[in-house]
């Protein structure tokens, strides 16, 4: 069995004394580093890139590796505590996670996070071990056609997320397809809804956008109550998940795994998609949908498990062609050309110690977040016992740190307040944050590859039924879409009148 | 109120004083105008480690990535000319940028003070691998017969690999189908998948992928052929010698900057790019190092004048524009 003995030689390279501390020095930094808002991987590897400099290699790319895994998981845990989620695949964790941890739930909603991350890290590095070089094929299998069809999927899971009114969260959907265009055009170089004004040339960032809209907008609205924020004054309760928790989490943790894991290897950010996909899966097999957006475990293990699954095997496509399926790769890219190793179809005939010490050290980095979190949990849920008055006057200058380490740049600030402005007004006429961002996510990848196919097909719209791949990512999005609206267009209508 | 004032002042000239005496005297920032990881950056990094070394003092990279690189170059641009802000600027910022940004806040002729050329690194034309066209010379003939069946892909407008293709296409009057996407890395992927058919880009880019056989190099846009490259043909053998283009990298401090500031800032550049093991590394990246002429502030201001007079009309007549 070759697995065996390639596992073998991965562990023998991961588990020496100095790549076993780097796997746990990065986890550490990357879980405190993440957990400053607005800060998601992205920002944290490039600032801790240069400290990587004086390593060997394989020691590089652990300690980034773990970063890696380690600021994703912090990103969760502000989306938990604070509904400020790091990146785009926490925006999900917000919906339930928060709401736990407004029931006094946090240390469970963490808990469950981290044990389903950590059984999902588990599953990815075998699928990783055993199937990375047939699954590159099907990375290369989705060209600008199959990736618009995918996208056109994820609308339809944004449609879903949403609680209550239909017709609001398509209106949010359709702000956030709106704001993902502000920006110089990719194929003419114009720029679109940018007002001549230069900071916006390259778009709205994402930080920029989740943290005023999320964040600062839950912030002002605290304010607004000070005593609807009953966190404090609630007993903690149990800081791990019960056995009931476990058993309640176990199939959507197994569910959120899978999904995620299929979407990661795709290119493009696929990954994105996975905790969405996982959230629309779970509330769509719960016996009681309505505790969704309530609170509701599998809302958080679902997603969760998704994410770390996505992390992990998108990382495929960087070790078995070389090509980063998204923009913390391409940081890992530049991470291993910096080290002399130019990533490649060849990495892994090449330097299979690099290839399989990497990873053998997926696993024992997921093995370190969980030794790290799990007595992390209870500081982090004491960290909410602090009184507001204190609390949000240092969230804001964290985030505002956060935001403006993103891209040195003084306009995200003052963007982020803007955002916070329109957040609050949202919040104030019930409108759900969520979908806005998820259409904002999805909106440039689907532009894009929308003009890319029809370029490629010379303007002919047929080019997605044609193509096999793209056809049927289109039906399974019609059928979703029809399951998902007719009951919900109902339910709306009865709760309307409920009114 | 007036005396905190003098005081102040007293302080001021007094660190400028000493400034002249000892530059450096404080760590160094170089701003680089793109994203931590990519090739400018890694150039950077690379160059500076060593700079730091000769200069006493750390120069410390700091990425600000947008609009083709002109807004970090804009910002250094406008920076105090005391040596203690510094940029790596290249092809694009200051050869093709005056023609594809028409509000561009600065003048690469002009607005600064050159340091020396860093490093370059060639540009390879690939094509996917089942593509009609297995050599430049087929290539050629075969644009001119079917360009308008084509699909070119690159990194966005304003990238190297759209800036050296437009050049391309324009001397071969081909009209291909051009596919934009966001950073090398997509457009690659969907090279090696078969969606488009051939792209123009950085070496360092392709080297793995041309190696494992997942696509094809026709040509290599310089003089010679390189080491890390040698079954590939330059421009010249395969019959297009006009097309001989590489994305050269530089230092440039602000305009106003003395010639002394310079002078030393130089010497730490070229001595890096004499030290053995910097220039293993470079090398390893496919990177092309400057002859001793080539490093000289005066040899960058000329390349940068002839990088802008030979872009302008070449993306102007392609009616490229960035904003």
């Amino acid at each position: 069995m070759d697995i065996f003995s390639n596992l073998a030689l991965g562990f023998s390279t991961a588990l020496t004394l100095q790549n076993l501390g780097l796997a746990f020095v990065g986890c550490l930094i990357g879980t405190l580093i993440g957990v400053l808002p607005g800060v998601g991987p992205i920002a944290t590897i490039t600032m801790l890139l240069p400290i990587t400099f004086g390593l060997d290699p394989v020691g590089a790319l652990i300690l980034l590796a773990g970063i890696y895994y380690g600021a994703q998981y912090g990103g969760s845990t502000t989306a938990i505590l604070v509904n400020i989620p790091g990146e785009a695949t926490a925006v999900v964790t917000t919906l339930d996670g928060h709401q736990m941890a407004k029931q006094g739930r946090a240390g469970i909603a963490l808990g469950i996070a981290a044990i389903g991350s950590f059984f999902a890290g588990c599953v990815a590095t075998l699928i990783i071990a055993a199937l990375a070089k047939p699954l590159t094929g099907l990375a290369l299998l989705f060209g600008p056609a199959e990736y618009f069809s995918l996208m056109v999927m994820g609308l339809v899971f944004a449609v879903v997320l949403a609680r209550g009114s239909i017709l609001k969260a398509v209106a949010m959907i359709l702000v956030g397809l709106l704001l993902s265009m502000v920006g110089t055009d990719l194929e003419t170089g114009a720029e679109r809804m940018t007002f001549g004004y230069a900071p916006l040339a390259d778009g709205i960032d994402f930080a920029v956008l989740a943290m005023g809209i999320f964040g600062f907008a839950e912030v002002l609205r605290n304010l607004e109550h000070p005593e609807a924020r009953d966190v404090v004054k609630q007993r903690i309760g149990r800081l791990l998940p019960s056995w009931e928790d476990l058993k309640q989490s176990a199939a959507p943790v197994l569910r959120g795994t899978l999904l995620g894991g299929a979407l990661g290897i795709l290119p493009g950010n696929g990954a994105v998609l996975g905790p969405f996909a996982s959230y629309t899966l779970e509330k769509k097999f719960a016996k009681d949908p309505s505790r969704f957006g309530r609170g509701a475990i599998e809302g958080v293990a679902g997603p969760e498990s998704a994410n770390n699954a996505g992390a992990q095997t998108s990382f495929i496509p960087l070790l078995t062609l070389g090509i980063p399926p998204n923009a913390v790769m391409a940081l890992m890219v530049g991470a291993m050309t910096i080290h002399g190793i130019v990533p490649g179809p060849q990495v892994m005939t090449k330097n299979p110690t690099l290839f399989w010490g990497m990873i053998a050290s997926m696993w024992i980095g997921n093995l370190m977040l969980l030794v790290i979190n799990l007595p992390l949990v209870g500081m982090w849920v004491r960290l909410l016992k602090v009184p507001y008055r204190l609390m949000f006057p240092a969230i804001l200058v964290f985030s505002c740190i956060g935001i403006y380490s993103v891209n040195n740049s003084p306009a995200d600030v003052i963007f982020t307040a803007a955002f916070a402005i329109v957040g609050y007004a949202f919040i104030k006429f019930g409108f759900e944050p969520a979908p806005l961002l998820l259409g904002y996510v999805l909106g440039k990848l689907m532009e894009e590859n929308l003009r890319r196919a029809l370029i490629i097909s010379r303007g002919d719209i047929m080019t997605f039924a044609e193509r096999p791949v793209s056809a049927g990512l289109l039906l399974v999005a019609l059928a979703l879409l029809v399951v998902a609206v007719l009951p919900a267009v109902r339910k709306s209508r009865n709760e309307a009148f409920a009114e | 109120m007036k005396k905190l004032l003098v005081s102040l002042a007293a302080a001021v000239g007094l660190a400028a004083g000493s400034a002249q005496a000892a530059y450096p005297e404080r760590p160094i920032t170089m701003i680089v105008p793109f994203a931590a990881g990519g090739p400018t950056d890694v150039v950077a990094r690379i160059v500076g480690e060593h700079m730091s070394k000769t200069l006493g003092q750390q120069i410390v990279v700091e990425n600000v990535a947008g609009a083709g690189g002109t807004t970090g170059i804009a910002r250094g641009a406008a920076a105090a000319p005391d040596g203690y802000t510094i940029m790596m600027g290249h092809m694009g910022t200051h050869g093709a940028a005056p023609a594809l940004y028409p509000n561009l806040k600065y003048d690469p002729t002009k607005d600064f003070a050159p340091v020396g050329l860093a490093a370059g690194t060639p540009i390879l034309i690939v094509t996917r691998k089942d593509f009609p066209a297995k050599d430049l010379k087929e290539f050629i003939a075969y644009m001119k017969a079917n360009s308008e069946k084509v699909n070119e892909a690159h990194a966005g407008v304003g990238s190297v690999s759209f800036t050296t293709c437009t050049l391309l296409n324009s001397l071969l009057g081909a009209k291909p189908s051009r596919v934009a996407y966001r950073g090398t890395g997509p457009a690659i992927n969907d090279l090696v998948g078969g969606q488009v058919d051939y792209a123009c880009d950085q070496i360092v880019n392709l080297v793995p992928q041309i190696q494992a056989g997942t696509i094809r190099a026709l040509s290599i846009a310089t003089p010679e052929r390189s080491p890390s490259l040698p079954n590939v043909p330059t421009t010249k053998e395969g019959g297009l010698p006009e097309y001989e283009v590489s994305a050269w990298n530089a230092v440039f401090a602000p305009k106003g900057t003395s010639p002394e500031i310079v002078a030393k800032l130089n010497d730490a550049l070229v001595k890096a790019l004499d030290d053995e093991n910097t220039r293993k590394r470079l090398l390893e990246l496919g990177g092309v190092i400057p002859d001793k002429a080539g490093r000289s502030p005066q040899a960058l201001q000329k390349l940068v004048e002839s990088e802008v007079a030979r872009w302008t009309p070449v993306l102007k007549a392609a009616g490229a524009t960035a904003n």
